[in-house]
């Protein structure tokens, strides 16, 4: 594929502090809060480059905001986001995008009546089409639909990946639950992103492409990307995450491999009793 | 890998030819819409014809009124087609379409008008006037979208309306009405407005010009043949320059939705923070979008506005925003040739039609004018249906708005897209349906 070369082209030229290690990107002292609740109230982790690192924690944990925060759609109140040694704490949405931290959305958030196809030609960025004067004027309008013949290549090679190519000419409204997550993952790979944020990848797609989605994010996981995802199915995160982050009111309550995760009393605890 | 290589050595060439099916199917729709709205317009304009002169209505009037319909139809395309960029790309609900229409016309009146006038203008070559009004409209788009697109789409359209009635009122206030500067009297000449040569005089202009003198004559002789004047002929042929126009924009509008700018101005549309997730930025691209289609409607003043001798407040009603929106509603707002078959079925039957049926009426029946609806139908009772026959072609031009109230109310539950809103237009600068290894398993 041709991205491959991409992501690792990215590694080479990202800066790293000497004190992170190896994170692609940190939180610190995370705060938001909504009128009189506390959605995020402190969060500190961080995510190593390459790894699948799974975000849990029960609902109302703070998951989806923490996202929002990391991602732009929503301002922090206090804390700090910075990614690939760059501080991009409250940044608007697509120039976090354009650093190559992409997200997907609980609920997805395809264009419903654009086509399947349309949609995913959103994805890749900087675009020589994108600029007004290119597409109108006669001379430069070339070199736009010779990039957009590259373009609609690879978005077909993805599309047939995630099994939704015979869609591809549908109306992004009309695809089920399903394959609209697929559409936005699919989507958010054409960007060439270094990191995927995926918020709950796997609600409502059904096992048989589960398992061939996982493989495709360890693929991509071997390529040099780096997966963070939100995810509820205990089987996903046990499995196939290198490393787990347990969120409770707002904070980070443990992390750790999946294993130590799993045997941790507090986790239990906020899972399964305890007063919230 | 492999694909990338071939690419680069020349691979382009064979590529282009098996795209062929791409442009020559892009002309096969492009050719069935030309023909289907010259179809619609043809059916349209003989029928008004048979109708007109069955019931002995004059050949001059008929062909006045066709004229008349063919220039608003015109018009309105202009600004359907403005307007559709913003609300039926991008989804700006822009009511303040007549405001941009103003700046474009009085910047073009104050510009082309006499020095001698009053108020005075600058007295340029009337091509200065069209482009500098024009250019002042996408100024204005530009002043207005920085603070409008901050805000939420609701209140982007409160304040694109409020910001057509200021320009409205700004006119009409005292302290623009006249402006003095160097011993002459500029402004906007307040209610009574500004006089200066009208835009369609350039149809007299071309009709000068070496070559065009004898086809003029010759079309004024073929005309003078079946009893038509000279000066519905000049109608026709501005309305025939206005056709250019609605070309032009039509091409331009065309190439931004079939590209990847237009497929932002979509996203934007459909899901904004979507679109932003995506690295796209979207702020920059509705300013630029923006200033695109006020320009448009600043032209678009200027050609339907312009075109009389005499510009005022008068005619800058935010209900000239409401016209073009159930212009562009009828046609299916998101499609370009639906903003031109609306803009010409709403021209032709809902703007003008009524105006035949009168014309008609004044031929062929001696009715009385009533004073009210009660006293038609008192007289009714009585069994003289005149008096209401009176009544309701006096009230023809109140009366259009019930039927266009009407016909949106029935359009909206028979086909709420619109005559053509139901076409897949996608927004791509090739075909996308071509794939890369040529399977299909459909």
């Amino acid at each position: 594929m041709s991205e491959s070369q991409q992501p690792t082209g990215h590694n080479d030229d990202s800066v790293q502090t000497a004190e992170s290690g190896d994170a692609v990107l940190q939180i610190a002292d995370l705060e938001k809060r909504f009128g009189g609740i506390v959605a995020v109230d402190g969060a500190t982790f961080s995510v190593e480059r390459g790894s699948i690192t799974g975000l849990i924690g029960p609902n109302g944990a703070g998951k989806s905001t923490t996202f929002n925060l990391i991602t732009g759609t929503h301002k922090p109140d206090a804390g700090s986001v910075t990614f690939n040694g760059e501080d991009i704490t409250g940044r608007p949405p697509e120039q976090i995008a354009n650093r190559g931290l992409v997200r997907t959305f609980q609920i997805a958030r395809e264009l419903p009546e654009m086509t399947v196809l349309e949609n995913m030609m959103l994805g890749p960025k900087n675009q020589l089409g994108e600029t007004l004067w290119r597409s109108v004027m006669p001379g430069a309008r070339s070199a736009v639909i010779e990039q957009e013949k590259e373009l609609r290549e690879r978005a077909w090679e993805t599309l047939e990946f995630f099994e939704i190519d015979h869609l591809a000419e549908e109306y992004a409204g009309s695809l089920s639950g399903g394959q609209r997550k697929l559409l936005e993952l699919a989507r958010a790979l054409l960007t060439d992103p270094d990191m995927l944020l995926l918020d709950e990848p796997m609600a409502g797609v059904n096992p048989s492409l589960e398992k061939k989605l996982l493989e495709r994010i360890h693929d991509l996981q071997e390529e040099g990307y780096t997966f963070l995802l939100v995810e509820h199915d205990m089987d996903v995160i046990m499995n196939h995450c290198d490393h787990v982050i347990v969120m409770h009111q707002g904070r980070v309550l443990t992390e750790g491999v999946p294993e130590e995760v799993k045997s941790d009393e507090e986790v239990i605890e906020a899972y399964l009793g305890g007063e919230a | 890998m492999s694909d990338e290589s071939t690419r680069e050595e020349g691979g382009a060439q064979p590529e282009e030819q098996s795209e062929n099916p791409t442009p020559d199917e892009t002309a096969i729709r492009w050719q069935s819409d030309v023909k289907f709205i010259a179809k619609l317009v043809a059916v349209t304009y003989v029928g008004f014809a048979i109708l007109g002169l069955v019931t002995g209505v004059s050949t001059n009037e008929i062909a006045g009124f066709l004229a008349t319909v063919t220039f608003y139809a015109a018009v309105f395309a202009l600004l359907a087609l403005a307007l559709n960029l913003h609300w039926g790309y991008t989804g700006l609900f822009n009511i303040g379409v007549v405001g941009f229409m103003a700046i474009g016309v009085y910047t073009f009146a104050i510009l082309t008008a006499s020095p001698e006038a009053s108020p005075a203008g600058l007295g340029l070559p009337m091509v200065v006037g069209v482009i500098g009004g024009t250019l002042a409209a996408a100024l204005a788009g530009a002043v207005i979208a920085l603070p409008a697109l901050r805000v939420r789409a609701d209140y982007f359209a409160i304040i694109t309306l409020g910001f057509s009635e200021i320009v409205r009122l700004s006119i009409t206030s005292g302290s623009l009405r006249q402006v003095e500067v160097n011993d002459r009297v500029y402004g906007t000449g307040g209610g009574s407005g500004i006089r200066y040569d009208p835009v369609d005089g350039v149809v007299t202009w071309l009709l000068e010009l070496p070559g065009f003198e004898q086809g003029g004559e010759a079309l004024y002789q073929v005309a003078a043949l079946v009893n038509v004047t000279s000066s519905v002929v000049d109608r026709f042929l501005y309305a025939v320059i206005l056709m250019i126009f609605i070309v032009l924009f039509y091409l331009l509008l065309t190439r931004i939705a079939r590209s990847p700018f237009g497929r932002v101005l979509k996203a934007i549309r459909e899901d904004e923070i979507a679109a932003r997730s995506l690295g796209k930025r979207t702020q920059v691209t509705k300013i630029k979008v923006f200033m695109v289609g006020t320009a448009l409607m600043g032209l678009g003043g200027i050609l339907w506005l312009g075109s009389r001798s005499l510009v005022s407040p008068d005619g800058l009603m935010p209900v000239i925003t409401f016209y073009i929106f159930v212009a562009l509603i009828i046609g299916g707002s998101g499609s370009n040739t639906g903003s031109v078959v609306g803009a010409f079925v709403f021209a032709a039957f809902l703007w003008e039609g009524p105006r035949f049926i009168r014309t008609i009426a004044r031929t062929n029946l001696d009715y009385r004018p009533t004073g009210t609806i009660y006293d038609a139908f008192v007289e009714l009772a009585a069994l003289d249906p005149m008096p209401l026959i009176g009544y309701l072609i006096g009230s023809l031009d109140e009366l259009r708005w019930i039927l266009l109230g009407t016909v949106l109310v029935v359009l909206m539950i028979k086909r709420p897209k619109g005559l053509l809103g139901e076409r897949k237009e996608i927004a791509a600068a090739t075909d996308l349906s071509h794939r890369p290894r040529g399977e299909t398993d459909e």
